[in-house]
């Protein structure tokens, strides 16, 4: 290489090395590989000299070149990383700060249980369905076998109304419209609010029931044991000792309450009732047209509101319907 | 029905303690619901005579006794017991034993030496209403424990009976109960019979044969009802939780409690005349034994003498003719009366009498000569006395007929699920007092007088499941045919119009369904209202007709409570009195007060408005799926919205809701400190959803020209999106508001709106001459139907 071209190749590489900024860079880039650029000058140059000079001075000239290419290529990726650098300084935020329209509400304590509830029924085939809550004597009472005046009655604090129809006190008028509209085999759930004249710390006015029934040509007693024991298991995603115990309702027979064994306490089981059931009368069955000789069925029903205060620990009834925002949102 | 468990030991074997006894009945269906253990720890207490009680030389309110414990001992003791006086005895801790927690020591109380505690109910554990010393009869024998003097320990054991166990509402009845369950041996027999020592009887016409089949009384002469019971029976009273009165009007309730069969005295000399059964006389009155003074009519059944009515049949004697303790002549009554003349006639009154109870429920029929002979013989022992002899009237044909039920073997497997052994059922129907057959396919099975809820197959399956165990039932589950469930996709579920709102910040809230008619009234819906008969209160006392009131309730309630943001959803149902009856409709509906967004640190505060409130409803109308210009929002709500700022919601030709900013007025009347939006939704109209169809995209380039008209603002938006859709056609693929403002610059009662407009063509590329073309017909249609111009 000409000791020119060296020296001037010295200055140059100098001057990349130090270009502050990429339009300085440029410039130099213009002024050396440009257009009019020097070593593209002396590449034009070329020509004009001798025949054996010109193969050795056009390579010290193209070595040149790729060096104070490869110079730019490497300052400017040392700039384009510096400015990238001072920009993500620059945009830093605090991540810990809140995000924006974070909050959300969330469902009702009971409607959290109910449709636990009607899930686990409807992996077990039952279909959901739904009946008035202003209901009449028919369903709510005599269709299911108790006759007017009778003691069984008593049982059902009934709010009326002066045309002789009733709030529902229970969700079982849903197995007369449920059985009346359908032929076995049926298995359906029932969910929704009942009511009953009675309230203090444990009985609120109006609460919720999941009434549930399955009507075949085999099911029995045995069956309504094994489904209830599956449910309860499920809903609660724990082993239980479990007991049914001898009831009456007039609208089962035999009948039986659900007992849970929900804690241990001193070597004595804790033991709640969470449910009523048994299996349907044959009677209730005539009512709705099905032949209690040829089908049977079993039928429950259990208090919502119950298995939700046992699911999430609430303790006062009444508490779930005060809608006090600082209770309910403890069950987001 | 409660009872002392010692009572139920005499009267059948029970090999078992109390715990287990109190499960085994619990696990046969009479669920036991409290068990009182009485004198547990009475070691070393005694029966004890108080010789002399004089003042404490140096305190005032102590006395020093000379104390007489048995075997000739004398103790000296300090007590402070204001009823401490001679010759009473009481119970007597020794130096030694333990009260409570307390062991009793020799001590000096105020310098003089007490040897012993004289004894209070209270600190006995045996009476908690009294602080002087427990006082025993004067009988007592002195030196004898107090536990054997009382009867103890004994268990107060409470039953919650179902009402088809009537049977099991006297003590023989249950103990005949236990007997099966546990398979021992009864220890009682039937009351004998008395002969009668005098010929006096009083004629009895039953003229209501059909509610009253069986009629028994007698006639007791020079009887003491002076006379107190003794000791063991009014303390069986007392733990069965009836208060002793005098021996003759407590024998008859023992009794009761005994057999089950309700009985009632009459003081003879107050009765005129032949007694006599008969349905009231309409307007008759009777004043009770309760002196409760009721007026009659033919429904309730009385029990009668030749002058007036003397009792309610079944429910209550009467006030003039009762047993006093200056009586001398008793008159015994015991009756059969049917169920069905008596249920529900106590109610009427507001009345629930042990009688009723038992009455409504059946008694056995056999009793009521049992029950005269029973009450008889105790009263003569006890309060002395004649006996005469007892008329009885009845009607073998209104009686229960013995009915025989039959079992087949197949149906108890079939509904049980399981077999049970043969030679095991058969003793099981025996034990509970069947008669029992066996026939080609199971059994033939009579049951006793006392059960009246044995009627049908089902009955004696129960029965039999009852006393085999439950608990030996296996768990199986159900086989046969499952059908899949109905999933229709056209209709959006609640449970995700529910998880909608909770995601778009609202909580759920659940109101009662019936509220208070004033509240209606002040929104202006009370039309319609369903009222109860009988409410428990005037604020719970109206079928709601909109959730809307409830919420805001709540709303406010929170509001009061220091939460300045509140947002509440409730889905349930509203109840209108229609042509038809009633109609119920589901409704979804919201309330919300406070800022649009919850209180944060990068944008500016900015209070709830419509704006925020529609687009949570539409957002969830959105749902629905097949876009949001299927419903359309109309200026002016119901009376309790903003006449401004209210709108009711439409799809096609049929309202779904309502939506604004409740009036000002209203929330004055409700003294509610807040602007409050509310929005309610018929839930059926707005769930119905068309199933999405894909179509082919287009695939040229769409292009964006931007707009800005002046118009009126009177021209509702929806007007002018329309106007524009109609001119562009299906070359308009999208049109956005984005800005809307008015200034004076403008001029008054017009505003400025900016649209984009998103054009594109299914067939080439739109032209710029095409999108200008597009816009022209845009403005050229907006100045023509409302007279817009172009902003400049």
């Amino acid at each position: 290489m000409s000791e020119s071209l060296n020296s001037r190749l010295e200055l140059v590489l100098s001057a990349i090395a130090n270009a502050a900024t990429l339009e300085a860079l440029d410039s130099e880039r213009v002024a050396v590989v440009g257009k009019s650029g020097f070593l593209t000058e002396q590449l034009k140059q070329l020509g004009k000299l001798p025949a054996e000079e010109r193969k050795a001075a056009g390579e010290q000239i193209n070595q040149a070149k790729a060096r104070v290419l490869e110079a730019i290529a490497e300052r400017k990726q040392t700039l384009e990383e510096s400015i990238i650098q001072t920009r993500l300084a620059s945009e830093r935020v605090d991540v810990s700060l809140p995000g924006r329209r974070a909050g959300r509400g969330n469902l009702h304590p009971v409607t959290q249980a109910m449709e636990r509830i009607c899930s686990i029924f409807a992996g077990l085939g039952y279909e959901r369905v739904d009946g008035p809550e202003i209901e009449d004597d028919w369903h709510n009472f005599e269709a299911l076998n108790f006759p007017p005046d009778h003691p069984a009655r008593t049982m059902h604090d009934t709010f009326w109304f002066p045309d002789g129809r009733l709030l529902r006190t229970h969700t079982s008028p849903v197995q007369i419209r449920g059985m009346a509209g359908r032929t076995p085999p049926i298995r359906i759930i029932a969910p929704g609010r009942v009511y009953r004249s009675d309230s203090d710390q444990t009985h609120s006015p109006m609460f919720h029931q999941v009434e549930g029934l399955l009507v075949d040509e085999t099911s029995s007693f045995a069956d309504l044991k094994g489904t209830l024991a599956t449910f309860v298991r499920t809903f609660f995603e724990r082993d239980f000792e479990m007991r049914l115990r001898p009831s009456f309702f007039p609208f089962t027979e035999p009948s039986a309450e659900m007992d849970i064994g929900w804690a241990k306490e001193g070597g004595q089981t804790r033991w709640l009732e969470v449910l009523g059931c048994g299996m349907v009368h044959p009677q209730v069955l005539r009512n709705c047209g099905i032949d209690p000789e040829r089908y049977t069925g079993f039928a429950f029903g259990l208090g919502v509101d119950r298995f939700a205060m046992l699911r999430y620990g609430a303790n006062d009834l009444r508490a779930f319907f005060e809608n006090d925002l600082r209770f309910l949102r403890q069950f987001a | 029905m409660k009872f002392s468990e010692n009572w139920l030991r005499e009267l059948v074997e029970i090999p078992v303690g109390l715990d287990d006894l109190a499960h085994r009945l619990t696990m046969c269906g009479l669920e036991v619901e409290s068990v009182e253990r009485l004198g547990t720890q009475l070691d070393g207490i005694v029966v004890a005579e108080i010789i002399a009680a004089e003042r404490h030389p140096d305190a005032d309110k102590l006395k020093v006794c000379r104390v007489s414990a048995g075997g000739g001992e004398t103790l000296q003791i300090v007590c402070g017991a204001p009823n401490a006086r001679d010759g009473l005895k009481a119970p007597l801790a020794r130096v030694g034993s333990t009260v409570g927690s307390i062991t009793i020591k020799s001590a000096k109380l105020r310098g003089i030496e007490s040897n012993g505690m004289l004894c209070s109910g209270k600190e006995l554990g045996l009476d908690a209403d009294f602080d002087g010393l427990f006082e025993l009869a004067a009988d007592a024998e002195v030196g004898q424990p107090l536990a054997d003097h009382l009867g103890l320990p004994d268990a107060e054991i409470e039953l919650g009976l179902t009402p088809n166990r009537s049977d099991c509402l006297g003590m023989h009845g249950l103990a005949r109960e236990v007997s099966a369950q546990l398979g021992s041996r009864l220890q009682f027999t039937d009351p004998q019979a008395i002969t009668a020592t005098h010929a006096g009887t009083l004629a009895v016409d039953v003229q209501a044969p059909a509610d009253c089949p069986r009629f028994c009384g007698r006639l007791l002469r020079g009887v003491d009802a002076k006379a107190k019971s003794p000791r063991w029976l009014s303390d069986r009273l007392r733990r069965a939780g009836v208060r002793p009165i005098s021996a003759v009007v407590d024998i008859t309730s023992f009794v009761m409690l005994e057999l089950g069969q309700p009985m009632h005295a009459y003081d003879a000399a107050t009765l005129q005349g032949a007694i006599c059964v008969r349905r009231a006389t309409p307007g008759e009155s009777l004043t009770l034994l309760d002196e409760r003074a009721v007026t009659l009519d033919p429904e309730f059944l009385v029990i009668a003498d030749a002058q007036r009515a003397i009792g309610l049949a079944g429910i209550m004697g009467g006030h003039a003719t009762r047993v006093t303790l200056d009586s001398r002549d008793v008159y015994l009554e015991a009756a059969h009366f049917a169920p069905a003349s008596i249920s529900g006639r106590a109610r009427k009154f507001g009345m629930h009498t042990d009688a009723s109870h038992r009455f409504e429920r059946g008694v056995d029929p056999r009793l009521p000569r049992m029950a005269i002979e029973r009450a008889t013989e105790l009263i003569l022992q006890i309060a002395g006395g004649e006996a005469g002899p007892i008329s009885e009237a009845q009607s073998i044909q209104h009686l229960p007929p013995p009915r025989s039920v039959s079992l087949r073997r197949q149906r108890l497997r079939r509904v049980l699920g399981v077999a049970i052994d043969d030679a095991d059922v058969g003793r099981i129907l025996r034990d509970l007092g069947m008669q029992v057959e066996t026939t080609v396919d199971g059994w033939s099975a009579v049951p006793p007088s006392s059960r009246f809820d044995i009627a049908i197959e089902e009955d004696l399956i129960e029965e039999v499941a009852r006393i085999h165990g439950y608990s030996k039932i296996p768990e199986q589950m159900p086989r046969g045919e499952i059908s899949a469930a109905q999933q229709p996709e056209g209709r959006i579920a609640p449970s995700r119009m529910r998880d909608h709102l909770a995601t778009r910040d609202y909580v759920e809230a659940i109101n009662y369904a019936f509220t208070d008619a004033a509240l209606l009234a002040k929104w202006s819906l009370a039309e319609g209202g369903i009222a109860l008969a009988n409410p428990l209160s005037a604020e719970l006392a109206v079928m709601r007709t909109s959730l809307l009131p409830g919420l805001v309730a709540a709303l406010d309630a929170n509001h009061k409570r220091q939460q300045a943001r509140v947002r509440l959803f409730e889905v349930g149902r509203s109840y209108h009195a229609s042509a038809a009856g009633t109609r119920e409709i589901e409704r979804i509906a919201g309330v919300a007060c406070g800022d649009a967004m919850a209180e944060q640190w990068s944008d500016a505060r900015r209070a709830l408005d419509y704006f925020d409130q529609k687009g949570d409803v539409e957002s969830l109308l959105a749902l629905c799926g097949a876009g949001i210009n299927e419903f359309r929002f109309e200026n002016g709500g119901p009376e309790f919205l903003h006449p401004g700022r209210g709108a009711t919601i439409w799809r096609d030709d049929v309202q779904v809701g309502v939506l604004g900013a409740l009036h000002p007025r209203l929330l004055k009347a409700l003294d509610v400190d807040a602007e409050v939006h509310v929005f309610e939704l018929d839930l059926e109209r707005i769930s119905q959803r068309s199933l999405p169809i894909s179509g082919e995209l287009s695939r040229f380039p769409s292009l964006r020209r931007d707009i800005a008209v002046v118009l009126s603002d009177e021209v509702r938006f929806a007007r002018i999106e329309a106007a524009v859709r109609q001119a562009l056609g299906d070359r308009l693929v999208e049109l956005v508001l984005f800005d809307r403002y008015s200034d004076k610059n403008l001029g008054i009662g017009v505003s400025s709106l900016a649209m984009g407009l998103i054009l594109q063509d299914r067939s080439r590329t739109l032209s710029d001459q095409d999108a200008d073309h597009c816009v022209e017909l845009a403005v050229s249609a907006l100045a023509t139907e409302f007279a817009a111009r172009l902003r400049g």
